[in-house]
């Protein structure tokens, strides 16, 4: 160019005039997105749009197939996370401090009421959507063909959001705080139960140990709320964004997300734009394949009919912003009529009467109320093994991405949801009628206690009843279907039973209004 | 260890002590875990010393109950004598309160006799009874980390 013959100071002001463009193209590297290679280049080399493929198949897209439901759950949790950086401004983990300053987030700062219950209910709609969001991929059949790992991680996040939940819900330090923190780590400390039966406690406290670790201490204080916090705001969000970030990058891996083998792009009403025309070559006509296509494995466009895919820009990212404006509407309006609770500050001599757990617990406290341990520990962890295990147990290849796979499949459904609930309300109305053993033999050993309630009855009653299922159907898949099933009903029913039927004294009411005054 | 001689000789000098390296390496590891663990156990509570002063024996008279809300733990006087029980429920670590039959938890409903006996509930153990000493200045002192046999009672002049 003839920059040589131009002055130093004349350049100076040709780069200032263009400086708007030219910090465009470096900030935007690929231009505008008006031919399909911008809009690929779009995605490539944006650093937050690359975990996308370039392209995105129909079926992805379709909201009657993923119902948005994982893209929910992370825009939620991105919430809490802004949210919860706001509210770290004037919380304090201190005994003596946490409780005035969530009062003064509550009622003294601007905005921090609104702040508060959208921290709150985001973290707690992350429950209800991320059990939606594997309900999805175990009816849609999508937890096969490689995506079996990624089930596991999907577990792991759904531990990890009860687990940020609960510890969150120790902050404020009140009644509630302070009761759930006595209540799980006494949970902790379950395996006691074994270790007493068996004379082995005063050498080997498993059980106790954990309890003191969690703690800081024999019982809650001080040290206790540091470790609450240091987990709640920095250790588990920390593996969550870990694992998250290993989910995202195994759905891409896995060949993107599931689809049934024989899906079209009719009736989605968008417009493939990328299948030129294209005679002869060793592909057939109408495919397209870049190098990446042509790649060993699994990624996203090898065997996958390309034909029907869509520019991810602007078809996918269209379809996440609306998600998420959804979302966050949704949080904000129902933050804005409904404030999260504020119990009075903790009192370590009397418990509330009755004491509950957060919701989203209560169905383990039904199940605690007939054993520590099998209810706070045995239970939950088989049945995080049983989930873990679905993938693995169930490998039929056939109606993979098919909603409930086919017909019996939604008879199987709707058959395990009867059975299931019958099964529940049934155990629970027999022991609110007639108790358990220590109401009957009250010198009764422990050790029968442990091994035969009603909550391992139940959890017997499901594998065996989905072991049924696989019998009579001659299908795997169908036992998968019964289990998850009979697993979620079970959820629901006993949540609601802890949080409705359950009043003082953890006695049988059938509603609030009839509790005794006292 | 083997010998040259015979066919068991299948690990190389050069590979054996890579192998003892490779072991150190894993024995070092898991030593350096298990510190980490230890770390988080705290080896000093900042909390209350477990052991109270209850006063003289007067403040106790024959058949009366005394709660120590702070301390959670009843003193009960009868006949045999003074006698202490937590009121920490066993099960999972709720405030029990007294009732016509002994005890009852508010949190999942176990039920006591007097004597801290589970008549009820998922509680796995009776309540926990605790020492009571005598110093000498003749006030009482109850030990909340000794627990004693259930039905120990103390009689003090």
């Amino acid at each position: 160019m003839n920059n040589t013959s131009k002055s130093g100071l004349v350049k100076y002001r040709d780069n200032l005039m263009s400086i708007k463009s030219s910090f465009l193209g470096s900030f935007l590297r690929s231009g505008k997105p008006t031919s399909d290679k911008s809009r690929t280049a779009v995605v490539v080399n944006n650093f937050f749009l690359h975990l996308h493929g370039a392209k995105t198949h129909v079926n992805s897209l379709k909201p009657t197939y993923t119902l948005g439901l994982g893209l929910i759950s992370f825009f939620l949790m991105v919430i809490a996370f802004i949210s919860g950086g706001f509210l770290m401004v004037y919380y304090s983990p201190a005994t003596e401090t946490a409780y005035n300053a969530v009062k003064d987030i509550n009622f003294v700062v601007f905005g921090g009421k609104l702040m508060r219950n959208a921290h709150k209910w985001s973290g707690e709609a992350m429950i209800i959507f991320v059990l939606f969001h594997m309900a999805r991929i175990v009816y849609t059949n999508s937890y096969k063909r490689g995506r079996e790992f990624n089930w596991v991680i999907g577990v792991v996040l759904l531990i990890l959001t009860f687990v940020v939940n609960l510890t969150g819900y120790m902050l404020p330090w009140d009644q509630l705080s302070y009761w759930a923190l006595v209540i799980v780590a006494n949970i902790a400390a379950a395996p006691k139960e074994l270790t007493d039966i068996f004379g082995v406690t005063q050498y080997f406290d498993i059980g106790g140990a954990t309890k003191e670790i969690l703690l800081g201490g024999t019982e809650p204080g001080q040290d206790s709320l540091t470790r609450v916090y240091l987990l709640h705001i920095i250790l588990l969000p920390l593996v969550m964004c870990i694992a998250l970030g290993v989910h995202f990058w195994r759905i891409r891996k896995d060949g993107g997300l599931s689809k049934p083998d024989n899906v079209t792009a009719d009736g989605t009403g968008i417009v493939n734009i990328s299948s030129p025309e294209k005679e002869g070559g060793i592909f057939p006509t109408h495919k397209t394949y870049g190098l990446m296509e042509l790649a060993k494995g699994r990624t996203p466009a090898v065997d996958n009919d390309v034909e029907n895919t869509v520019t991810s820009w602007p078809h996918l990212f269209v379809a996440e912003i609306a998600v998420f404006i959804l979302t966050l509407a949704g949080v904000i309006a129902y933050s804005y009529f409904v404030d999260a609770p504020l119990k009075e500050f903790a009192n370590a001599t009397i418990p509330e009467n009755p004491a509950k757990a957060p919701w989203y617990f209560l169905g383990l406290q039904e199940l605690v109320s007939y054993s520590a341990f099998m209810g706070g520990q045995g239970l939950p962890g088989l049945a995080v093994a049983g989930l873990l295990l679905i993938p693995y147990l169930d490998r039929e290849e056939e109606h993979f991405g098919v909603w409930f796979s086919n017909r019996q499949g939604k008879l199987i459904a709707v058959e395990s949801l009867i059975v299931g609930a019958t099964a529940v309300i049934g155990s629970l109305a027999f022991v609110i009628n007639f108790g358990w053993f220590r109401n009957w033999w009250p010198n009764i050993h422990q050790l029968w206690i442990i091994a035969i309630n009603p909550g391992n009855l139940l959890l017997g009653f499901v594998v065996a009843y989905s072991l049924f299922v696989i019998k009579r159907t001659g299908s795997t898949r169908m036992g998968a279907i019964s289990l998850f099933t009979m697993f979620l009903i079970c959820y629901v029913i006993l949540t609601y039973t802890g949080t409705v039927l359950r009043g003082p004294n953890w006695d049988f009411y059938w509603s609030a209004s009839q509790w005794p005054i006292h | 260890m083997s010998n040259k001689a015979g066919e068991k000789e299948k690990v190389s000098r050069r590979d054996f002590l890579g192998l003892v390296a490779f072991g150190a390496a894993i024995i070092g590891s898991i030593s350096a875990l298990a510190g980490s663990f230890r770390f988080v156990k705290a080896n000093v509570y900042s909390e209350e010393s477990k052991q109270f002063k209850i006063g003289s024996i007067e403040n106790f008279p024959l058949g009366s109950t005394k709660k120590f809300d702070d301390k959670n733990v009843f003193i009960f006087s009868d006949e045999a004598g003074l006698f202490a029980i937590s009121a920490i429920c066993t099960h999972l670590g709720c405030i029990v309160t007294p009732s016509e039959f002994g005890f009852q938890c508010p949190c999942h409903g176990s039920k006591y006799t007097h004597d801290g006996n589970v008549i009820g509930g998922p509680a796995p153990r009776p309540l926990e009874w605790f020492e009571i000493k005598q110093e000498v200045d003749g006030t009482l002192t109850v030990d909340a980390a000794k627990t004693v046999q259930q039905g120990t009672k103390y009689l003090f002049a």
